[in-house]
């Protein structure tokens, strides 16, 4: 075993081209609120899509803001696009269409696609007008990705899949997948061998989105069946059967996001409101806690997203960001719920709160298990340590 | 084994360069193991000896002074160093001591230095006679320390004075770990010299700066807890494989890890925070607050951790472990305590309100 125990978190402060972007982006988010297209205080906005506010966003250079310019990108760095991301987040606001193709369809596309797909593909991207779904769980096998079976076989100038992703949040509203899928057997020397990432128009004949209602009553993932859909060569992203060796750069990038731990913010703002300016003893110290743990992590995140701009991989680092945050990020509502218990019932804010509670307690559950579970994030950073 | 060198801060040349000072003067007189077995505390006198001749005690004293004129953000990596060896003499202490006393012009003496107060309730008066009136305790190192740097209230505003050791009563206990604690008493005192504190300089924004120095130690011997206890995990043989081959352990390590990560994050943005301000602004409490409260909290969660994967060995007296879990813990009692810092912190929060929270946090 070679132990490695040294953590690296450099103390990054954004710099000030960051703070006059977040300035414009506070400007523009408040006259989206004005004019009514969502609300800050209604978390239901937050996992909504909306086309016309996504094009809008893309008017403003926002999305796919780091990457090349011709492929419509703004090649604003890594440090302002968390800006963006965590105002846009804090605010609610109605980001789910072009989210996850920003986030991690189009870096991966960039990376792994044949130059003609990228020029097709990620202008649209940058003009808000496709979303993306990410196609790797499946009925057999979530967190053990490398388990997949969904099959594509070769045939004549592309690959027939057969088999069923779920769990798959947007395929009903999506325009592209990036799938993952079985090209070859594993090997007995290794396991993760023999899968490969494929871009798939959800237009495909053959694709069939059945809807899987959630405990909330809402509709967001679903079950995807190919039969028999083609995917032409040129739609292979990266190495066949080596899709193993893509994944962990990615990682950082997806794990330590200020959106692996603002999930629920919108529950302390309400407590604050709530509890007006001048609280109880306990409150004022429960409440100065969670502040606490929210500086801290942000302070993480944001030192990651330095880090990732600096050219490094904190894998463990981005792995520990998730773990934290998203644990954190679950319990408080159930703390801020503790806190309020004894606020006055007629305080002008308590059915906003009550609501948003209501609302936060249903989606707790999933936020340990979205984009990897803490189970699966405590293997990596065990890996980290050079325990595995 | 070596000890681990932090990644903390974004060093300087000069913050390295003091850091590996103070790392290779506490690799030879304070080795864990080495101190652990020693049979009586000579070797703090030399291990003192050795950061005085240094210059790390004085470190954050003016050159013109006497001192080693080390930027704020140095000092703190020598602290970070030394939480790493879980410092058991006051370096913190006097170097605060040293700081506090530059700040209003006065000369420090040499030899260990105290803090007082070092609790957010005591207060001590200056009556107009220049005589010194009050009771404070919690002081850290307060039998050693041969001086003491006091802030004190007086007519015209907050003080600060010097007083040798003698001209107040002293009680003194031990806290978790065993180094000493006074209770400091004051009966119409006189210091040595007396200067008004500048402008700004209040005793929140001192515990504040108490409480940084804490958090970043606490970060330093969390470093040190994380490194023992992956390399205890590895070599510990149980149902014919090292314990760390177990998920369950592997998952406490990563937990521990977590921990870690948090406190060190936490106590590095509050240091580079008041290494760059010039005043105590909110912006400066929320980063000292939340280094104390997270710190504190990092300590408890990873003593427990690092406990439980070292099983009995690491509750013996021959093990070095609790040198570095008893000193966390009792920090955290020091320079206010954390739900101290979480009423004084959510007091504000809730004082400025709602819609300038996030303004707050985003600034940061």
């Amino acid at each position: 075993m070679t132990l490695t125990t040294d953590l690296r978190f450099d103390q990054i402060r954004l710099p000030e081209e960051c703070e006059a972007l977040r300035r414009e982006v506070r400007a523009f988010l408040a006259e989206e609120v004005d004019a009514g297209t969502f609300d800050p205080g209604q978390p239901e906005y937050g996992d909504a899509h909306d086309a016309e506010f996504s094009r809008r966003v893309a008017a403003k250079g926002w999305i796919g803001m780091t990457w090349p310019k011709k492929y419509g990108g703004g090649e604003r760095s890594f440090l302002e696009r968390y800006v963006v991301t965590e105002e846009f987040r804090v605010a609610n606001a109605p980001v789910r269409l072009h989210f996850v193709a920003d986030r991690q369809s189009g870096p991966i596309l960039l990376k792994y696609a044949p130059e003609h797909i990228k020029m097709e593909v990620l202008p649209r991207i940058c003009r808000g007008e496709v979303c993306f779904v990410i196609g790797m769980s499946e009925p057999g096998s979530g967190s053990d990705l490398f388990a997949a079976k969904t099959k594509a076989t070769k045939t004549g100038n592309g690959w027939r899949v057969n088999g069923t992703k779920i769990w798959t949040s947007n395929a009903h509203i999506a325009d592209y997948m990036i799938g993952l899928f079985r090209t070859s057997p594993p090997t007995k020397e290794n396991r993760r061998h023999g899968l490969t990432q494929f871009l798939v128009d959800m237009k495909t004949p053959g694709i069939r989105v059945n809807p899987i209602y959630q405990m909330t009553g809402r509709h967001d993932f679903n079950e995807v069946v190919f039969e028999d859909v083609f995917v032409p060569d040129d739609h292979v992203l990266g190495e066949i059967d080596g899709a193993w060796k893509q994944a962990t750069s990615e990682l950082a990038y997806e794990r330590s996001g200020p959106e692996r731990f603002l999930e629920t913010f919108y529950v302390l703002i309400e407590l604050i409101r709530a509890l007006g300016p001048s609280p109880d003893v306990r409150s004022a110290e429960g409440l100065g806690r969670l502040v606490a743990q929210l500086h801290t992590l942000r302070r993480m995140s944001v030192s990651v997203a330095g880090m990732l701009q600096a050219g490094q991989e904190p894998v463990v680092e981005g792995s520990i960001v998730k773990d934290l945050g998203t644990i954190w990020e679950q319990k408080l509502p159930g703390r801020v719920r503790e806190l309020a218990a004894f606020l006055d019932p007629e305080a002008t804010n308590r059915m906003t709160l009550e609501e948003q509670l209501a609302f936060a307690a249903t989606i707790a559950p999933k936020l340990t298990i979205q984009g990897g579970t803490t189970e699966v994030l405590r293997g990596i950073i065990a890996r980290g340590l050079g325990l595995r | 084994m070596g000890w681990p060198r932090g990644g903390n801060f974004n060093v300087s040349e000069s913050g390295k360069l003091v850091g590996e000072t103070a790392a290779r003067i506490f690799a030879d007189f304070a080795d864990p193991g080495t101190v652990n077995r020693a049979k009586d505390d000579a070797w703090k006198q030399a291990l003192w000896n050795a950061l005085a001749d240094a210059g790390l005690t004085l470190a954050w004293v003016p050159e013109e002074a006497g001192g080693a004129g080390a930027s704020l953000a140095d000092g703190f990596e020598i602290l970070g160093v030394a939480g790493r060896f879980a410092v058991a003499v006051p370096l913190a202490e006097t170097m605060l001591a040293g700081w506090l006393l530059a700040r209003a012009g006065i000369a420090a003496p040499s030899g260990p230095m105290t803090l007082v107060p070092a609790r957010p309730g005591d207060s001590i008066a200056l009556d107009p006679g220049g005589s010194l009136t009050g009771r404070a305790g919690g002081v850290p190192f307060a039998r050693e320390a041969r001086h003491l740097a006091v802030m004190a209230k007086g007519a015209t505003g907050a003080t600060i004075a010097l007083v040798a050791a003698g001209e107040y009563r002293l009680t003194v206990h031990r806290n978790l770990a065993g180094d000493t604690v006074g209770e400091v008493t004051f009966d119409r005192a006189d210091p040595l010299q007396v200067a008004a504190a500048p402008a700004g300089l209040t005793q929140d924004a001192l515990l504040a700066m108490g409480a940084v120095v804490r958090s970043v130690e606490t970060a330093g011997a969390l470093e040190t807890l994380l490194k023992l206890t992956v390399h205890y995990a590895a070599e510990r043989v149980a149902f014919e494989r090292p314990i760390a081959k177990f998920q369950a352990v592997q998952h406490s390590l990563a937990r521990l890890a977590g921990e870690v990560a948090a406190a060190m994050t936490a106590a590095g943005s509050a240091a580079d925070t008041i290494a760059s301000s010039a005043v105590f602004d909110d912006a400066v409490l929320l980063e000292a607050a939340s280094a104390k409260i997270r710190s504190a909290a990092a300590a408890e969660e990873g003593a427990a951790i690092a406990h439980q994967v070292h099983g009995a060995i690491g509750f013996t007296k021959e093990h070095i472990l609790h040198r570095f879990t008893l000193r966390m813990l009792a920090w955290r009692d020091d320079f206010g305590h954390e739900s101290h810092w979480a009423l004084v912190l959510g007091n504000r929060i809730a004082a400025r309100g709602a819609d300038a929270f996030w303004p707050l946090l985003a600034s940061r």
